[in-house]
């Protein structure tokens, strides 16, 4: 029996990768699925954007060019979904899966098998989502906000599927969440208490949290949405004594948090990167900690500043309207520290700093234009318009996306080995900057003289400043391939990396040899105060 | 000092890789979509094939199975140390805290109904100008009995509402179904405490008869339910179509039956284990884990007994 024991054990931490197709489909091991995420969010992000040149080539003159307004609305809204739920959030799960064990001195992730499982529902949820473009009746074209009564009374058949793809998604990301939170809260290697754990890692448990907490609400949600499609209930259907408006509540106490769980682990990020390439320490760490927690917090009590123009009470929307600005002081906290990081530091501009520095910067500009909205009566004005494209796209792609490249090529060497070219990045970094101001900045202007979101002609007084979109977006959309050539080029012909890859980094991956090992820590290591964070 | 005293054992157990996760994955996505293409034909009128959704579901569980068996194996084994039972601790805490927020959406839709929609439509309150354009003649009222457009929504004006409590209605409280409902699930709740009891005192006939007593409590609970659902479609005529009252009564009450369903499933399987003599004081977290889930549903109920039928 002893003998039966020893050689599982063997088996079970001894052994490299396994070879071929297998390996990727029977991983248990949290580097093969960080990489199986993150080149699956790739994917997505590569597929999302796709629909968004079409919106953009549709958009780029005033009329009816290329696609009809019923197909026009397929895209934006399978733009929206693949975008959220297929390129952010998969991205971040696989930056976890590849940083939080290596970070907090584990082994692997605390359950090695479920984490496999959070990843492979992805691809078949994904298969069902952007199947439905294909079906009869066309895919689901009712904004990702799928409000009813536009996704249940006016929906297209092909939303049953829809349906059944989020429920597979939510089910994957809380499976992924309890993963996260288990292994952080369970792992960390002996001396790392909960406020010497880096900021990445303590922004993956706040937003694990609020994944938890939320992704069961957008359950709830969508299977209201099936009854009252399918066994004539009347959640959302004000005959039978329900509400269309209830839908929008109940989706955004699920989204507002969902946005802040797209962006607390980029704050993560930046708070890795900035010191790094600042060479000193992060200014402010437990205000950055309480910060974010406090950001998560109050994520639960603003949900209706999405919905200021649909008739709610006036004590509810200036209720809604301070809660919503109160989040301005934890995020300026933010702000404020990753500024004063970088004050009098010996400052170096390689790529992951460049974006680092744009994430800061852009970043900030989407949260005014947020601010913008948060005020009930300007919001009647801004509602629906091309102002909120413009500050929802700054939060997420300059936003969210940014910081992910950055930790992409941050993180490149431990994980391959190999430096990325320097100069290719630096080209990659100026035309995203370039590319995403151009596109998105106009917006705001086209935004705030009235242009409606969400359709697919609009009044020739728009017309330049679309046009300009266009170009913008197909700029950016194009250096995102090129991210994929010099991603590619560097994993075969970059040049060696060493375990610090980075001038003084701190954190308990660059402890490790470049490439990490197959099993990074079996034996939790010592951490000492300079490792730590 | 930390490292001197690793011992093989210690190490934690990461599995070496295995086919259940992505096999998983494939059988939930064969019987969600048999499931979606079912609905979709069932609504055109056509003719509905379960074959596609049973297939799927064939493969779930028997993924589950194998998966669960092999967790089982390897505590045997003694390749579980004491960090990896905290993993699944945690894990289990966190599983039961979605739960709870996905009950939390359906008392939350009940909670704006009552509070805030009704009345609207009823022509009450800030919104009240709802109802005075679309529906005048509406009375607000919980349970709503007749519906804003009782052409769609037919409710014949019957509810699952408790009978008052009074002396006089004392002899209505017997033939209440939720009422025994209500006695079968807090008494399941300290019966399966009494089972966790046995265990720590390492008395397996004790934990065998706790144990398949609360089982038993389990299936009569389903039973009734099932009993008070066909009440209340043939009797009374409150359906799924019966406007936002039968909307919330039978899918909070349906899900919690289903979780409850699912919790003597698995109460089942850690009976059979207990049989098997799996369990002992210090390594029960399987049992330890079912009841836990065993108590969320009770917890559950106990709201759903406030807010839908008594309140």
């Amino acid at each position: 029996m002893s003998e039966v024991i020893h050689a599982g054990h063997h088996d079970d931490h001894d052994h490299g990768p396994a070879k071929g197709l297998t390996r990727w489909l029977f991983t248990t091991n949290h580097k093969d699925i960080g990489t199986l995420y993150l080149w699956f969010s790739f994917a997505m992000l590569l597929v999302g954007g796709l629909l968004a040149l079409v919106i953009r080539t549709e958009l780029f003159q005033p009329g009816l060019q290329f696609i009809q307004p019923e197909f026009f609305n397929q895209m934006t809204t399978n733009h929206g979904l693949i975008m959220v739920f297929g390129a952010i959030m998969p991205a971040f799960v696989g930056l976890a899966n590849w940083l939080i064990p290596m970070q907090v001195g584990a082994p692997d992730m605390a359950l090695p098998r479920m984490n496999n499982l959070s990843f492979w529902i992805l691809p078949f949820a994904f298969g069902m989502m952007i199947s439905t473009l294909f079906m009869e009746g066309g895919g689901p074209n009712f904004g990702w906000t799928f409000y009813a009564p536009l996704s249940t009374t006016y929906a297209p058949p092909s939303v049953t599927y829809f349906i059944f793809a989020v429920h597979l998604m939510g089910a994957s990301s809380i499976m992924g969440s309890i993963n996260i939170i288990a292994t952080i809260l369970n792992m960390r290697a002996p001396g790392m208490t909960l406020m010497k754990m880096p900021m990445f890692v303590w922004t993956w448990l706040i937003t694990a949290y609020l994944l938890i907490a939320v992704m069961p609400v957008l359950a709830g949600a969508v299977t209201m949405m099936l009854f009252d499609i399918h066994f004539d209930t009347s959640f959302f259907n004000a005959a039978g004594g329900g509400d269309p408006v209830m839908f929008q509540h109940i989706f955004w106490f699920f989204g507002h948090p969902e946005v802040y769980i797209m962006i607390l682990p980029a704050f993560g990020i930046v708070s890795h990167i900035i010191p790094t390439f600042a060479r000193k320490q992060l200014f402010g760490y437990d205000s950055m900690v309480y910060a974010v927690a406090s950001i998560a917090f109050l994520s639960f009590i603003v949900w209706a500043h999405h919905m200021f123009t649909v008739g709610m009470p006036l004590a509810g929307q200036l209720f809604f309207m301070y809660s919503t600005m109160l989040i301005a002081v934890p995020t300026g906290v933010k702000v404020f520290n990753w500024i004063a990081t970088m004050w009098r530091g010996s400052m170096t501009f390689e790529t992951p700093m460049l974006f680092a520095i744009a994430f800061v910067v852009l970043f900030t500009m989407g949260g005014f234009s947020g601010l913008m909205l948060a005020i009930t009566p300007a919001d009647y004005q801004y509602h629906d318009t091309y102002f909120v494209v413009a500050h929802f796209h700054y939060v997420l792609v300059p936003g969210a996306l940014f910081s992910i490249i950055a930790a992409v090529y941050f993180w490149f060497p431990k994980w391959t080995g190999k430096m990325y070219d320097e100069t290719l990045g630096k080209i990659h970094f100026w035309l995203s900057f370039i590319g995403v101001n151009v596109t998105f900045f106009p917006q705001h202007f086209s935004g705030l003289a009235g242009m409606p979101r969400r359709i697919p002609d609009y009044a020739l007084q728009f017309a330049d400043f679309n046009m300009i979109s266009s170009v913008g977006a197909f700029i950016f959309g194009f250096s995102q391939l090129f991210f994929l050539y010099v991603i590619i080029k560097s994993i075969r012909s970059g040049t060696p990396a060493e375990g610090r890859s980075w001038e003084g980094v701190k954190g308990l991956e660059w402890t490790l040899p470049s490439p990490a090992p197959y099993h990074s820590f079996t034996y939790p290591p010592e951490v000492t105060e300079a490792d730590a964070r | 000092m930390a490292s001197s005293s690793q011992t093989e054992h210690s190490v934690y157990y990461v599995p070496a890789s295995g086919w259940y996760p992505v096999f998983l994955a494939f059988g939930l996505m064969v019987t969600v979509t048999g499931l979606a293409s079912w609905l979709n034909v069932n609504k055109t009128g056509g003719a509905t094939d379960w074959s596609q959704t049973i297939v799927g579901t064939i493969i779930v569980i028997a993924v589950l199975y194998s998966w669960f068996a092999k967790v089982v194996a390897e505590n045997a084994q003694g390749l579980n140390n004491a960090m990896l039972n905290k993993s699944y601790v945690w894990g289990m805490g966190w599983f039961i805290f979605s739960e709870v927020m996905f009950f939390a959406a359906f008392f939350g839709a009940l909670f704006y109904v009552r509070a805030l929609v009704v009345p609207w439509l009823g022509g009450d309150g800030a919104k009240g100008i709802t109802g005075d354009y679309l529906w005048p003649e509406f009375q607000a009222a919980w349970p709503v009995v007749t519906n804003p457009d009782a052409a769609i929504f037919s409710n014949p004006g019957q509810s699952m509402a408790a009978p008052e409590v009074s002396v006089a209605a004392m002899s209505n409280w017997g033939a209440y179904l939720p009422f025994w409902n209500t006695v079968i699930l807090l008494s399941s709740s300290f019966t399966v405490h009494w089972a966790h009891h046995a265990i720590k005192h390492a008395d397996r006939f004790k934990l065998i008869m706790w144990l398949s007593i609360t089982c038993a409590l389990g299936v009569l609970f389903v039973f009734l339910q099932g009993l008070e659902y066909v009440h209340a479609y043939r009797d009374l005529g409150l359906t799924l179509n019966s406007g936002i009252y039968g909307s919330t009564f039978f899918l909070l009450t349906g899900f919690h039956g289903f979780h409850v369903t699912m919790g003597t499933f698995i109460l089942i399987v850690q009976l059979f284990r207990a049989i098997k003599g799996h369990f002992t004081a210090n390594d029960c977290f399987g049992f330890e884990a079912a009841s836990w889930y065993w108590h969320f549903v009770d917890v559950v109920w106990v709201g759903l007994f406030i807010f839908v039928y008594i309140f």
